[in-house]
């Protein structure tokens, strides 16, 4: 095989174990936005967070410490105890779903049969607040987060393509972990919202707010159910991208990433997600290949924001999502 | 207790039961306009009691008071023996008090076994771990629910559509779904609000024949608003007529329309 296809399905593997991550961002989104029709701006915001609480649980860290230091004069910042990541992933899902309840409570209970313009600059609000929240809680210095996956070039999967065809690929476990667990987590969404009984009731709701409250099912139950499992798909990225690239402010701009997708998916569509996501992610690392060369590089900041535009001006509703039709 | 508490048999030979629902007194205002005002009523188990009277009358609040939409800032409401305190329509609901709306409050994203599926979710019991691994007790009661609602879809002679998202539905079958959903959650009572509102004659005949069918059929108490009052006549036990918020009238439906205050609100009177 010559060298040029190799390097292109190289390229293509990585596009689409980056895209798997993408994916795992606009997921969130998608949750939320069925459910109850809010386009969640804080989404990526909610990832640091989680990612930050993550960490913060696992380093034994002293949370408001600083605030604490100032006030008191004193100079705690840790615990001295180091907790196994299990058990600290449970307690960062404890937290998410508190701060869904939260969110529910002090916030979109009071916007209830409001205009989505103001849902959604409330979320704008509670990304910034988050943001700092998260700053004060636990720190703003970049921070490591090891939960124990493995890491670094696949040793197997170099050999057997070298073997193979003389050239090895570079792929890294922390993408393949990254594509079997949002494998997992899309296939436990999936038989969530179809097979359950809150699944039914999520969709329901996401259909019609009357109608599901003449079946018995309660609205507030239905928006914290989801807003904490957007918190716990918030905590999945968070950890993925966090292992990549470090815990820090940045990680919150992964939001942005995840436009483009929602435009190519849709954004009322889970497997749009999924589809939009490896679309984007093989798309910027081929177009960088092929074309970059040609017109000076850097092409991966804009390919997908413009694959966007392509779509919202032919395909509006996405790939996935519900065609708006109006019957007259 | 009024003139008509207790069992009766009604012209048909049928026998009412009991009182499931009763309304004792009940005041709503808007503000300074008041939507009803000192109404009470009782509504008896295995019958068809209708609420009637002309445009804004204060039927379809009733109705939103008894299903908890609303709440009224006087009077009691009754539920089968005890008194209700306020509740959210969605606990209404899960007591037993099934609803269709005026203007179709369906799914329409999902298909027509959806739809009608979830008007059993409040008899869903099993866990969410079991639902999603589809083993035990999930498996029995979802086996269970399905036969239910086929039998209901069935029943409206919906199966050809079964499949089909409710959204591309014309308007008497919407109609006819939603009356399935919420034949599916088995209520105590079945509050249907302008069922026959927007159709023509012959879809009017099949829709009368399906609350008849119904309340033969599963024994459902059925309260029913409409406003054309030939419809209600022939279909209900009895009529409660409402005009200005205010009772003008109750009883069968020969009394009622032998009543001088329904023949003036309906007809109009002179004022000299």
């Amino acid at each position: 095989m010559p060298d040029q296809l190799l390097f292109a399905i190289e390229v293509t593997l990585n596009g689409l174990m980056a895209g798997v991550l993408y994916a795992l961002v606009a997921l969130g989104f998608v949750l939320i936005y069925k459910a109850s029709g809010i386009f969640n701006y804080a989404q990526g915001v909610m990832a640091l967070f989680a990612a930050l609480t993550l960490v913060g649980i696992m380093e034994g860290q002293v949370p408001f410490s600083h605030l604490i230091n100032a006030i008191f004069g004193t100079e705690i910042h840790h615990f001295g105890w180091h907790v196994p990541a299990l058990a600290a992933i449970i307690l960062t899902i404890a937290v998410m779903v508190v701060f869904a309840w939260l969110v529910q409570v002090l916030i979109f209970r009071h916007l209830v049969n409001q205009e989505p313009i103001l849902l959604f600059m409330a979320t704008i609000g509670l990304a910034y607040f988050l943001e700092g929240f998260g700053d004060l809680m636990w720190g703003s210095d970049i921070k490591k987060l090891d939960v124990g996956l493995p890491q670094g070039i696949n040793g197997w999967i170099d050999q057997t393509t070298f073997d193979a065809f003389g050239y090895g690929f570079f792929i890294d476990n922390l993408d393949i972990s990254a594509t079997i667990v949002a494998i997992i987590l899309v296939a436990g969404l999936i038989i969530f919202s179809q097979y359950t009984k809150q699944g039914r009731a999520l969709r329901a709701v996401a259909d019609d707010h009357q109608a599901a409250l003449s079946v018995g099912i309660s609205l507030n139950f239905i928006w914290v159910l989801v807003w904490s499992v957007a918190g716990f798909v918030a905590l999945v990225a968070g950890i993925m991208w966090g292992a990549k690239s470090g815990v820090q402010f940045s990680l919150s701009l992964i939001a942005l990433k995840a436009l483009p997708v929602l435009m190519l998916g849709g954004f009322t569509s889970i497997p749009g997600a999924i589809v939009g996501g490896l679309i984007i992610g093989v798309g910027e690392k081929l177009f960088e290949f092929l074309i970059g060369p040609m017109v000076g590089g850097a092409t991966e900041n804009w390919f997908a924001y413009v694959l966007a535009l392509l779509f919202l001006v032919f395909r509006p509703q996405g790939l996935f999502g519900e065609k708006i039709i109006e019957r007259v | 207790m009024n003139a008509m508490a207790g069992n009766y048999v009604t012209a048909d030979g049928r026998q009412i039961g009991g009182v499931v629902m009763e309304m004792k007194n009940i005041t709503l205002r808007f503000g300074g306009v008041v939507a009803i005002k000192d109404i009470s009523f009782d509504i008896h188990e295995g019958e068809i009691r209708a609420i009637i009277g002309p445009n804004g009358a204060g039927k379809s609040s009733m109705l939103n008071v008894i299903s908890g939409f609303y709440h009224p800032q006087e009077g009691e409401v009754w539920f089968r023996g005890s008194k209700r305190p306020p509740m959210k329509p969605y606990e209404v609901a899960q007591q037993g008090v099934a609803r269709t709306f005026q203007n179709i409050a369906l799914f329409e994203g999902m298909s027509v076994l959806d739809n009608v599926m979830t008007g059993r979710l409040t008899h869903m019991k099993s866990g969410l771990f079991s639902q999603a691994v589809w083993k035990g007790k999930a498996e029995a009661e979802e086996i269970e629910n399905r036969r239910k609602v086929e039998e209901i879809i069935d029943f409206l002679e919906i199966q050809n559509i079964r499949k089909t998202p409710v959204g591309r539905l014309p308007y008497g079958l919407k109609k006819r779904v939603e009356l399935a959903r919420a034949l599916a959650a088995e209520p105590k009572l079945l509050l249907l609000d302008e069922p026959m509102a927007g159709m023509n004659v012959e879809e009017k005949e099949d829709m009368s024949r399906f609350i008849l069918d119904v309340n033969d059929e599963f024994g459902t108490t059925i309260a029913l608003i409409e406003h054309d009052m030939g419809v209600v006549m022939d279909l209900s036990d009895r009529v409660v007529v409402m005009d200005y918020g205010k009772k003008i009238g109750d009883g069968t439906p020969d009394e009622v329309r032998n009543n001088q205050e329904v023949i003036d609100a309906y007809l109009g009177v002179a004022h000299d």
